[in-house]
């Protein structure tokens, strides 16, 4: 059997990894694909809960359907936003897209 | 009840119990087995339809086929894999080497992991998933992402457009075939295919049948047979995805598109034709198999009369039908099928099925009455006269 | 060590693996393909811990939905595809520094905390997780308004994406 450390280990890697992504890529799509990431190694960890914890109460189930909703949501968001930021300056990369900044 | 698949599994499992495997080992070597013996058979069926296909075209198109090689041309498709395997096996320049030559495998494979939710006769299906619904949807998923990878690993720009133009169809079309689906889980309570199967003791094509209207209109269009072929029309693309490939990779695809069309016949079958049932099918286990055979062969020609009648669908058109008509009426269908289900519960079966048949017919007539008018406008702002350009009147210039 | 652990391990590498690819990729479909491989091996998760349904919705959704999407927006965006300027920003190495601190918190707390060593409940075998889920999801003791919530910001979230990537010409 398979202790419940090992999920939330093996979470916890996979939520690393798409940090490193978010914070040191240039690219947006990839920092996007790192947020995917994060956001998968989140689910893992609230189904290994509904699993190891309580199956009769869905929740766990439940928020990870939320989960896959927004993230749904948020990448058709993001990438209808660098298709455009693209058209416009011909380029996706985040230390490139600094007009608000000033 | 003598089901020969059960028996030979539990001869073999005893078997290798026998020989003192442990059960878990003994299980995994009987999957083992039944998925070699289910793909070998099935890709053995698949050079069979080589020939079928090209026997049926030929019919459609008034000529004889092939009729040289052995009785009625039966060895010519083991002649066209000969001809595919000594062909020069060629990856362009600039390919992407791996993802180049995965996408064929992939592409028959995911036709092949299909058949792993398709009952074949009472108790004998790959594995019963409670999902099997969804499963399929996600298999489909995956054979979409095999054709992207085709087209953008070739380094071709026919080849990437054809990449586009698949991300366009496939994914449009999934939309209408998912609600599609969602008919028959609606109407048999569960997204098993085999609880489906069990539950037609009508055949749903009789309860729903602008559902399965509309599950194998999209199913073409996943295919990318004619008339949806846009994603590898020979005349604007030149051969689309797979342009670069030659031998027997092509081979992979082309058998993965004829197997990929048998397999929506046998889908059809399972989930509106009542799968394996039919007469006398509870005494004898193993007429499942050739009822679903037949059923499946018989949805394929319907395809094959399809493809082979009717031109190519132009790119708008082909996205306006899906987005424009086929979405909008399987979300009506799907809710007036819900409501009327829920209604009729407790009447008598024939008067369940005649208002679930007047519901659909009813549905599809207002539906095509209102893409009629819309036509008739649409043909009336074309054919309005246009202002036509005219050349400028030429000034005379006087010359002095 | 039995059988399912070795797979866990196994299946834990692959998506780990593909992971580290998707964040050190030069070329961008080769970033997508990887963070599918990444998406199918938690697809096996799911499955392993009993989720059929979200395994297969995994699949259905962020193979079939978000990742294509993404290998779209690429494909879109093509110049930047074979793009040979440097991958991370000035910030990598307190990028690498922060993510390591995080993971090697978060398996500290992990470890320290006495229920990590949980083995999974029994699972009532007559209950089917599916039906169960469903009726959490549209019964009005149990989820529905997060569940509409969910569907309107989907809506909203179409609308808006089609405005903001509608090329006015």
């Amino acid at each position: 059997m398979i202790p419940l450390s090992w999920y939330l280990i093996f979470a916890a890697a996979l939520f690393s990894i798409g940090l490193f992504a978010v914070l040191a890529r240039r690219n947006a799509i990839v920092i996007l694909m790192g947020i995917e990431l994060m956001l998968n190694a989140v689910n893992i960890n609230l189904v290994a809960f509904w699993r190891y914890v309580n199956p009769e109460l869905i929740a766990g189930q439940v928020f990870a359907v939320m989960v896959f909703a927004v993230a749904a949501a948020e990448v058709a968001v993001a990438l209808a936003i660098f298709i455009s930021i693209y058209r416009r300056r011909r380029s996706v990369s985040a230390d490139e897209i600094d007009l608000m900044k000033w | 009840m003598s089901d020969p698949v059960t028996i030979i599994a539990n001869w073999l499992e005893g078997l290798l119990l026998g020989w003192g495997l442990s059960p878990l080992l003994a299980t995994i070597i009987l999957n083992a087995i039944g998925i070699l013996v289910m793909a070998a058979l099935l890709l053995v069926l698949d050079i069979f339809l080589v020939w079928v296909e090209r026997k049926v075209v030929a019919r459609f198109q008034d000529r004889l086929g092939p009729n040289r090689l052995g009785p009625y041309g039966l060895i010519q498709p083991i002649a066209d894999v000969l001809k595919l395997l000594i062909k020069e096996d060629i990856t362009p320049r600039g390919a992407d080497r791996l993802v180049y030559n995965l996408a064929p495998i992939l592409t028959l494979a995911t036709v092949l992991l299909l058949w792993a939710v398709i009952p074949i006769m009472p108790n004998v299906v790959g594995t019963d998933l409670n999902v099997g619904i969804l499963y399929l949807v996600a298999v489909g998923a995956i054979a979409t992402l095999a054709i992207i990878m085709a087209g953008w690993s070739s380094n071709n720009k026919y080849a990437l457009l054809g990449a586009f133009r698949t991300v366009a169809q496939m994914i449009s079309y999934e939309v209408p075939m998912v609600i599609a689906l969602l008919i028959p889980v609606l109407l048999a309570r569960s997204m098993g295919v085999s609880d489906i199967v069990y539950s037609q003791e009508v055949w749903y094509i009789l309860v729903a049948p602008a559902a399965a209207l509309i599950f194998l209109i999209s199913s073409i269009a996943e295919i990318g047979r004619a008339p949806f072929d846009l994603v590898e029309a020979e005349s604007e693309i030149v051969a689309g995805f797979h342009i670069e490939y030659t031998g027997m990779k092509f081979g992979l695809f082309y058998a993965g598109e004829l197997l990929h069309a048998l397999t929506i016949g046998a889908l059809f079958a399972a989930l509106f034709l009542g799968g394996w049932s039919g007469p006398g099918v509870q005494a004898v286990p193993v007429l499942g198999v050739f009822y679903l055979l037949i059923k499946a062969f018989f949805i394929y020609w319907v395809i094959m009369w399809i493809k082979y009648s009717l031109p190519r669908i132009r790119i708008d058109h082909m996205l306006s039908f899906n987005w424009k008509f086929l979405t909008p009426l399987a979300l009506v269908l799907l809710l007036a099928t819900a409501i009327a289900d829920k209604a009729l519960e407790g009447s008598t079966t024939v008067v369940y099925i005649l208002v679930m048949l007047g519901l659909n017919i009813v549905l599809v007539l207002g539906a095509l009455a209102l893409v009629r008018g819309y036509a008739s406008k649409e043909r009336q702002r074309v054919g309005e006269p246009k202002p036509v350009a005219r050349p400028p009147q030429p000034t005379v210039i006087e010359q002095s | 060590m039995t059988p399912v652990q070795i797979l866990f391990i196994l299946v834990a590498a692959v998506t780990l693996g593909a992971a580290l690819m998707v964040v050190n990729a030069r070329n961008l479909v080769h970033a997508a393909l990887w963070l599918i491989v990444s998406f199918g091996g938690v697809a096996v998760f799911y499955a392993m811990l009993n989720a059929g349904f979200l395994a297969v919705a995994q699949v259905v959704i962020y193979i079939g939905a978000i990742a294509i999407l993404m290998i779209f927006a690429i494909m879109m965006t093509r110049n930047v595809a074979g793009d040979s300027s440097p991958r991370f920003n000035s910030s990598q190495i307190i990028g690498l520094v922060l993510a390591l601190a995080l993971f090697a918190g978060l398996v500290w707390m992990t470890l320290s905390w006495s229920g990590a060593t949980t083995t999974p409940m029994p699972l009532d075998s007559r209950a089917d997780p599916i039906s169960q889920l469903g009726s959490a999801l549209v019964s009005p003791d149990g989820y529905v308004l997060a569940f509409e919530l969910a569907s309107i910001l989907l809506l909203g979230a179409l609308v808006g994406a089609l405005m903001i990537a509608w090329d006015r010409k």
